[in-house]
């Protein structure tokens, strides 16, 4: 059985190019802080990868800061930026990842931060003007904005633009995950005006356990882990060259791919969901169709249960998600879907699939074939509560 | 046959799932979330609920080498068994929740919805034999090592439903699972056997009661009296902490006359009152239940045995039953002693399962006792 793989938002096959660039300092002993040729050279290696990502993102390379990834990123920005800042409120969506949501609840429980999820539309596109009035009721008191440049589970865009303007007003810094958006949409740091912005290798081809945290050079950020204080006095811990020129080559092949990328990934997400719905008519297209990531079709199946489909498309080769978080492999409702004004089961009637680099028009193909059935059979197990 | 193997987290599923593969089915393990708050690792007895016990039966299902999923059914295992636990404890009785569970989570909501995508049938790691007969219906029986029989908690189980269902550790002694888990390489080998009731962590029931009752306990204390002179000999905090047949606990000030142990031979939720007297009046011989479930055909009377708790011992007994066929009365050819309503009568022939009702009333051996 082959398999079909619609889950690339989840994470996303390496690029043959972050395999080699990784693979080739595998062997290579040095540690960058070390001052001798070989730490020297592994220095070199982490610099230079360094630089290839502020060139692919229009940043310094100084302003990048190399992380375990998204999560810590995420972490390091929103607790580091309120510690510095010294000021009680953090302001951002009801549709943010965990890795934004959980510190910004950690925040609020033991440090008395006042934490605002703003409402977003049907779309799950922020309501800006929810910000503004949260922003303009006390403007001195908030310590930073964090906005996700794309939803991860509807895929839709949020207008980072108005945020920024608004922020910029007041002089509030703007932190942003973009983990789902770079490489799929144009991101430029330096245009976005964002203050600070969290990348993760695993979602661009690159390898796990890697990321960044881009952040603005005259921003002060309040260390979470101490050591040698290698990345800039922020992060501390021996870096890993192999890992970081993996993610390198992975940040600036797909951001020189971007718009091919977009163009290509666009037009079968396209053919995916007219298909669909073409054979389940009543299935729900979530999500903002003007703006939105190219690679992310999001769809509400009416009367099945999230988990019964992706059950019944996995044992047909198909892999996909529904959408949301899991607790000990237990699909919760999605807290996106509820925050766009979804019941609990519209919620769990859904499924994410996810396109990527090694996508084709085959997949599609063994999609379409396979829906019609597997909705049908999953409609007949009904809802979790099931016949009473 | 696409088989669903139900997975705990416990030795048995897992070998159970193993020798459904072994079987040549196309096997896939499920586990069930059935805590709505489930905690991070096992404590006491418990075999199940924990992400622990989850985390286990993906690794024996990952050795097993099926797929495996876990399906949340806390909500319904809430309604249907959590609830019902409750509410007949506020109504003086004593449920058993794993018969609960076999009857509406796992072969009722886990079969139908198995069923219904495209599985044919649910194996789980009980113990208990099933054969066709020679009239073609599905037989169950006791399950070779007496010790681990469960047939007792599968005694609701329809016709139907068992012609859904595996049981493929029934023919085995408990001691050969576990060196068959050791020799496939499962790690749950050694892992304790569960028992007690696994939404109460901690195995005291009625701490548990009282906390969860809120509203729906029927009082909150009342009298303790005893059965033959009626005097008032203490007072409790809740019928519901008592079961018919309860010795220890009654917190009782002074000793009875005759300077023999007391016992719970009654207990009224309506006015409060929990009625102890000696071990001889817990003999009862004659039991009426309700809600009865047959296996196969029904005879209108069956001389057989009766079991009347999990693990409890057989009775001789005659077996009526009413014209609804929903209805039985059992004569006990062997009385029985401390049998609660709200426990289940299992009846067999032999090693056979012929049925089960949940009992409504006992009436005592002695004259002067009226139902229990």
């Amino acid at each position: 059985m082959t398999t079909v793989y619609l889950d690339h938002a989840a994470t996303t096959p390496m690029l043959p190019a972050a395999v080699e660039a990784l693979t080739a300092q595998l062997t290579a002993t040095g540690n960058p802080s070390s001052l001798h040729a070989s730490g020297r050279h592994a220095r070199r290696v982490v610099e230079e990868s360094r630089e290839q990502i502020a060139q692919a993102l229009n940043c310094r390379p100084g302003e990048v800061v190399f992380t375990s990834g998204g999560t810590e990123s995420d972490n390091l920005a929103l607790k580091g930026i309120f510690w510095s800042r010294q000021r009680r409120r953090v302001l951002t969506t009801s549709v943010e990842h965990n890795a934004v949501l959980d510190p910004l609840h950690w925040l609020a429980e033991h440090e008395h931060a006042d934490v605002e999820l703003l409402p977003v539309d049907s779309l799950a596109r922020l309501r800006v003007e929810a910000l503004r009035e949260s922003v303009e009721r006390d403007p001195d008191s908030v310590a930073l904005i964090s906005v996700m440049w794309a939803n991860n589970e509807v895929g839709t865009l949020q207008p980072i633009d108005d945020v920024v303007a608004l922020a910029a007003e007041h002089g509030i810094p703007v932190h942003t995950d973009a983990v789902q958006a770079i490489g799929a949409v144009p991101v430029d740091f330096v245009a976005s005006g964002v203050d600070a912005l969290t990348l993760t290798g695993h979602k661009v081809g690159g390898p796990y356990g890697v990321g960044a945290l881009v952040v603005r050079r005259e921003l002060e950020v309040t260390p979470l882990v101490h050591g040698g204080g290698q990345e800039r006095d922020i992060r501390s811990g021996t870096i890993d060259p192999p890992a970081i020129a993996g993610l390198a080559a992975a940040v600036e092949t797909s951001v020189k791919e971007q718009a091919d990328a977009h163009a290509r990934l666009s037009a079968l997400r396209d053919d995916l969901v007219s298909r669909v719905l073409a054979v389940v008519p009543d299935a729900v297209l979530s999500g903002d169709r003007n703006a939105i990531l190219p690679g992310h079709a999001h769809l509400r199946f009416p009367g099945c249960e999230g988990d019964s489909l992706l059950m019944l498309l996995d044992a047909r080769g198909i892999e996909c998600s529904t959408g949301s978080a899991c607790n000990a492999g237990v699909p919760q409702a999605s807290h996106v879907l509820l925050a766009m004004g979804c019941s609990e089961a519209e919620a769990r009637s859904s499924l994410r699939f996810t396109l990527g680099h090694t996508s084709t028009q085959r997949d599609i193909d063994a999609l379409v074939e396979a829906i019609g059935p597997v909705v049908e059979r999953a409609r007949a197990a009904g809802m979790r509560t099931g016949p009473a | 046959m696409r088989v669903l193997a139900a997975m705990s987290g416990g030795v048995d599923s897992a070998v159970a799932a193993a020798r459904a593969v072994d079987a040549g089915h196309d096997v896939t393990g499920i586990h069930l979330a059935l805590s709505r708050n489930p905690k991070s690792y096992r404590s006491g007895a418990r075999g199940c609920c924990t992400i622990e016990d989850a985390n286990d039966a993906r690794r024996a299902a990952d050795v097993i080498g099926i797929p495996f999923y876990v399906w949340d059914l806390s909500d319904r295992f809430h309604e249907d068994v959590v609830e019902d636990f409750m509410s007949e404890y506020a109504a003086g009785r004593t449920p058993n929740p794993c018969l609960r569970c076999n009857e509406k989570i796992k072969f009722a909501a886990v079969l139908d919805r198995a069923l219904a995508l495209g599985f044919d049938a649910v194996a789980t790691g009980h113990y208990a034999r099933l054969r066709t007969g020679e009239d073609g219906l599905i037989e169950m029986h006791r399950a070779v090592d007496h010790g681990k029989d469960q047939s007792y908690v599968l005694g609701v189980l329809t016709q139907e439903q068992l012609a859904h269902s595996l049981f493929p550790l029934g023919d085995t002694n408990k001691t050969d699972i576990r060196a068959e888990a050791e020799a496939r390489g499962l790690m749950v080998a050694n892992k304790p056997d569960s028992h007690d009731i696994c939404f109460i962590a901690d195995g005291d029931n009625a701490g548990w009661l009282a906390e969860k009752l809120g509203d729906l306990a029927p009082n909150r204390g009342g009298d303790i009296v005893d059965h033959a002179s009626g005097d008032v000999l203490g007072q409790h905090e809740g019928t519901f902490g008592f079961t018919i047949g309860q010795r220890k606990g009654l917190r009782i000030g002074h000793p009875a006359p005759d300077g023999r142990p007391r016992f719970v031979l009654d207990i009224e939720p309506v006015s409060g009152t929990v009625t102890v007297g000696p071990r001889e009046e817990l003999r009862i011989d004659r039991i009426i239940g309700d809600r009865a479930r047959w296996c196969g055909s029904v005879t209108s009377r069956l001389e057989g045995t009766v079991q009347l708790r999990a693990h409890g011992a057989e009775h001789r007994a005659i077996v009526h039953t009413s014209g609804s066929e929903r209805e039985v009365e059992i004569d006990l050819l062997d009385p029985a002693e401390g049998i609660a309503p709200g426990q289940a009568a299992v009846i067999y022939d032999g090693t056979r399962v012929v049925g089960s009702a949940t009992i409504t009333a006992t009436s005592r051996v002695s004259v002067d006792a009226g139902p229990a």
